[in-house]
């Protein structure tokens, strides 16, 4: 990499020259990306959840973007710098085998960003469980009272319980805003996956299993939610779209919700972890 | 004639729809005309596995395959058909001259990737409008699986098997593999199963893309059968290959070949077995499970009648990450193989590059539960599968540092396959940062099963294993077959693909950070932009494969340039050899005397001065 095994004087010094250019470009780029790029990525802002992920990328994206300048900045230098001349006859370059400053470098510096976005990673995950489905035995669990939220996924659609107002079943979600919300996902058949978009929730259903994930809304605003795991014919189909309320019209809606709800409600148990359909039926 | 009626392609072909029904029968007799518990569709899981077992096993006598074995034990000497020398009927049977198996792999894996591409312009076709269908919802899904089973499962072959097989006995200075039987019968199991996989659709297809996952797998048509037995003999292939190619090398190395004057290609190849010999048996047993549960109504994968659906998740990414590397590493190796004879300067960090590739295969058994981040399970390991995946980003970053530094004041020539190895940089960054994102937990809840995942992987195998395999093509091709393919054409091929990959891939990276889940029919509308423009660039990029298909019947069929025995003045030893290389490879073993990276160092043109090579004395 340096310029003292040089067959010829003239060399003009590579290494300076790439290394002068990737800091420049680096300076420019890393903060644009990070105040313009970074925030930009999805979800978004629309629960503390989906601002942690924001926040997360932004991070991530800011540190990868000084490497992807190190290596734009190496290749259009040395792709054109190190061509060989058309015509000209075929002559070897300097056998450089190795460099042990630059191997410990690389080596380093990989190491350490791998362990800081580890690091990081593990930090935010940690803070609120970043919106992603824990099992049964959360890790990460964000303190202050919960509504539970059960999401029970079957071919093809979803449907809501809420053990704390009776077992209150629902096939729309709707729930209350600046509330944090502890959801139990669970399936009656196939794997499915529960993904609230725009909240950064998303959680595996499996059969018979309790998968919680938390979520702390912010403002009032509606949300998309698809099936993110393969789960057979309708898959595409298994998809719609949640509401986040005030309070006050939450009340609101539950009182009506139960009273729709009220002529069932004597079968139904409060809350189910487990619920088959008998006999396990096939499906396309 | 002989040829005709002795044992080939033909009798085997023939055998095999013997076998079938013999199967088919058989399971009848056994089960009836239903075993099938619920009864909703006429025909018996067992009928459908039994047959392909059957046809199986008479493709294989058919081709040949237990001629040797019972010609020993009768005590007949036995027939030396397969080791026949001439003719193109070699070509169309059993044949154990590894260059033969060479190219039989390449035209077999090179058939298989252009159905599993074709499927992939049908999913682009129906993901042109987002209400509208061109097929019904289980006709989709059965082309998703079968583009992506077809591809993940031929494609683990698509280096080792053409070029590993070709090359691996010649760069070691051998004259054959150390099973070369075994070696024939890893080729014609993958076509037998290439072939079933294809006949899925007349089950009724299977619905669980190529995951598989029960207990999906359980409820789905006959079709899922023919998903497991393709994948179980992709896996006792890959095995097969992967115990050959390390018996060869570790026992089969020419005088003065040591570890550190391997070839790095051989590496790469020693590293990938290490991965199919280990992680495909995990594959065989899962599925053997799986099979299992939907003809023995046994209960492994099924949660209400006390198994466990995680189970076969685990046991599917125990083998399915070091899958996703063993297509990766040998794209690694080729482009580290390519880079010091175009740059001309030694390979940079010989043991840098080695500790990489082996690196990345020993970590990439601790990675898969990042599979499984929001499946609910093992909530607390999360940070650890956090960690032990970007980690994996320093070993793959010894391939980056390895190839930059190569090229570091060297003398480029842009040549087609050097054109295919640079873009390996581009398109393995871009797939490698990608991975960062889905590999950290938080920034994994919204990608994770999104089209962002879906774009990150294709990045990483076509554009690492995909590009590096065309490169393979023409930079070895010529040697293979003693034929020049066109330059002018390749250097359009390149850019076309090279343009309508990016222009096909980059844009599905914000189809998932946009909510898009993978594997669906439809798609909200504000989304029809983005996917109208990916789908027009992946029928250009189809059309590029198409245009390559021009140039390789073009160049070898109608042209038919005889190619020099050493087109890019390379120092490795099978460019000293004639092109195509004489069947005995070598007429005395060479002795070697230093890798064969040796520019600016050594003056003469060979880094392997000891043995005369076949055709030149």
């Amino acid at each position: 990499m340096s310029s003292s095994s040089t067959p010829t004087a003239a060399q003009p010094n590579h290494a300076r020259r790439v290394i002068v250019a990737w800091i420049v470009l680096s300076l420019i780029a890393t903060p644009l990306v990070a105040i313009f790029l970074g925030p930009a990525i999805p979800p978004g802002n629309a629960s503390v959840q989906a601002s942690g992920q924001t926040t997360d990328n932004t991070v991530m994206i800011t540190i990868l973007t000084p490497i992807i300048c190190l290596l734009l900045v190496f290749f259009v230098y040395a792709l054109s710098q190190f061509r060989k001349e058309r015509g000209a006859d075929l002559v070897d370059g300097p056998p450089l085998r190795n460099h042990s400053t630059v191997q410990f470098l690389w080596v380093g510096v990989s190491a350490v960003i791998v362990l800081f976005l580890a690091g990081f990673g593990t930090y935010e995950l940690l803070q609120n469980g970043a919106g992603g489905g824990q099992g049964p035995n959360p890790i990460a669990v964000p303190s202050g009272s919960k509504l539970q939220v059960q999401v029970i996924a079957q071919q093809w659609e979803f449907t809501y319980r809420y053990p704390s107002y009776g077992g209150l079943e629902t096939s729309q979600l709707v729930i209350p805003s600046d509330t944090l919300i502890e959801l139990h996902v669970t399936s009656l058949d196939a794997v499915h996956s529960f993904w609230a978009y725009q909240l950064g929730i998303k959680a595996d259903a499996n059969p018979g299993v309790d998968n919680v994930a938390f979520l702390k809304t912010k403002g009032p605003r509606t949300f998309d939610i698809h099936c993110a795991e393969l789960c057979g014919l309708w898959h595409g189909y298994m998809f719609s779209t949640g509401r986040v309320v005030p309070a006050g019209q939450f009340a609101a809606w539950v009182k009506q919700q139960q009273a729709l709800f009220a002529s069932v409600a004597q079968y139904m148990p409060p809350y189910a972890t487990e619920y088959y359909p008998d006999p396990q039926r096939r499906a396309g | 004639m002989r040829r005709l009626l002795g044992f080939n392609l033909l009798t085997g072909i023939v055998l095999g729809v013997v076998g079938w029904y013999a199967g088919w029968y058989a399971a009848h007799l056994v089960a009836g005309p239903s075993i099938d518990y619920f009864a909703d569709i006429d025909v018996n899981e067992l009928s459908v596995v039994l047959a392909y077992l059957g046809g199986v096993i008479g493709f294989l006598i058919g081709l040949g395959f237990l001629n040797y074995p019972f010609a020993r034990l009768r005590g007949y000497p036995p027939s030396l058909r397969e080791k026949e020398t001439q003719g193109i009927g070699r070509y169309f049977g059993l044949c154990t001259d590894h260059k033969v198996v060479g190219i039989q792999y390449l035209v077999g894996v090179g058939v298989f990737l252009f159905i599993g591409g074709l499927n992939a312009m049908l999913i682009r076709i129906e993901l042109l409008s987002p209400t509208k269908q061109v097929f019904p919802a289980g006709s989709y899904l059965t082309i998703v699986g079968i583009h992506g089973t077809m591809m993940m499962g031929m494609m683990t072959s698509g280096i080792l098997g053409p070029f590993g097989n070709y090359l691996i006995p010649i760069l070691i200075g051998a004259r054959r593999m150390a099973f070369p039987r075994i070696e024939a019968l890893t080729f014609w199991l993958l076509m037998a199963g290439g072939v079933i996989l294809e006949t899925t659709v007349f089950f009724g297809g299977f619905p669980t893309g190529w995951t598989g996952y029960g207990p999906l797998n359980i409820q789905a048509n006959p079709g899922m059968d023919c998903y497991i037995l393709f994948f179980a003999l992709v896996g006792i292939s890959m095995t097969l290959l992967g115990l050959n190619m390390i018996a060869t090398i570790v026992t089969m190395r020419a005088p003065g070949l040591t570890w550190t004057r391997l070839p790095i290609f051989v590496w790469g190849v020693i590293s990938t077995s290490v991965l199919m010999v280990l992680a495909a048996p995990v594959l065989i047993a899962a599925l053997g499970m799986a099979l299992l549960d939907r003809t023995a109504q046994t209960s492994f994968f099924i949660p209400s009648a006390g198994g466990s659906d995680y189970l076969y998740q685990n046991l599917f990414w125990v083998f399915g990450h070091p899958e996703v590397y063993i297509l990766a590493l040998p794209g690694f190796a080729i482009v580290l193989e390519i880079l010091p004879v175009f740059a001309r300067k030694p390979l940079w960090g010989y043991r840098l590059a080695v500790s990489g590739l082996l690196g990345v295969s020993l970590l990439s058994f601790f990675v898969w539960q990042h599979h499984l981040f929001v499946s609910g399970i093992n909530g607390d390991l999360r940070p650890f599968y956090m960690f032990s995946t970007e980690l994996i980003s320093i070993p793959t970053g010894f391939t980056f540092i390895c190839g930059m530094m190569t090229l570091w004041r060297g003398q480029i020539r842009y040549t087609v396959p050097m054109l295919f190895c640079l873009a390996w940089f581009f398109n393995f960054l871009i797939g490698g940062l990608s991975g960062v994102f889905l590999s950290d937990v938080p920034s994994d809840v919204t990608t994770h099963g999104s089209f962002f995942s879906m774009a990150h992987f294709h990045y990483t195998i076509v554009g690492g294993l995909v590009f590096t395999f065309f490169a393979a093509i023409y930079y070895w091709v010529p040697k293979m077959t003693g034929f020049q393919l066109n330059e002018r054409m390749g250097k359009i091929h390149f850019w076309w693909m090279f343009i309508s990959f990016n222009s096909t891939f980059a844009p599905l990276f914000a189809a998932g950070f946009l909510g898009m889940p993978r594997r669906v029919v439809t798609y909200p509308a504000s989304l029809q932009f983005i996917n109208d423009w990916v789908s027009v660039s992946a029928f250009f990029l189809g059309a590029s494969m198409l245009f390559f298909l021009g140039n390789f019947i073009y160049s070898l069929v109608f042209a038919r340039i005889p190619a020099p025995a050493n087109p890019w003045a390379s120092k490795s030893i099978e460019w000293q050899l004639p092109s195509p290389v004489p069947v005995y490879n070598f007429t005395k073993i060479p002795v070697f005397s230093s890798d064969p990276y040796g520019y600016g160092e050594s003056a003469g043109p060979v880094a392997v001065p000891a043995g005369a090579p076949a055709g030149r004395d």
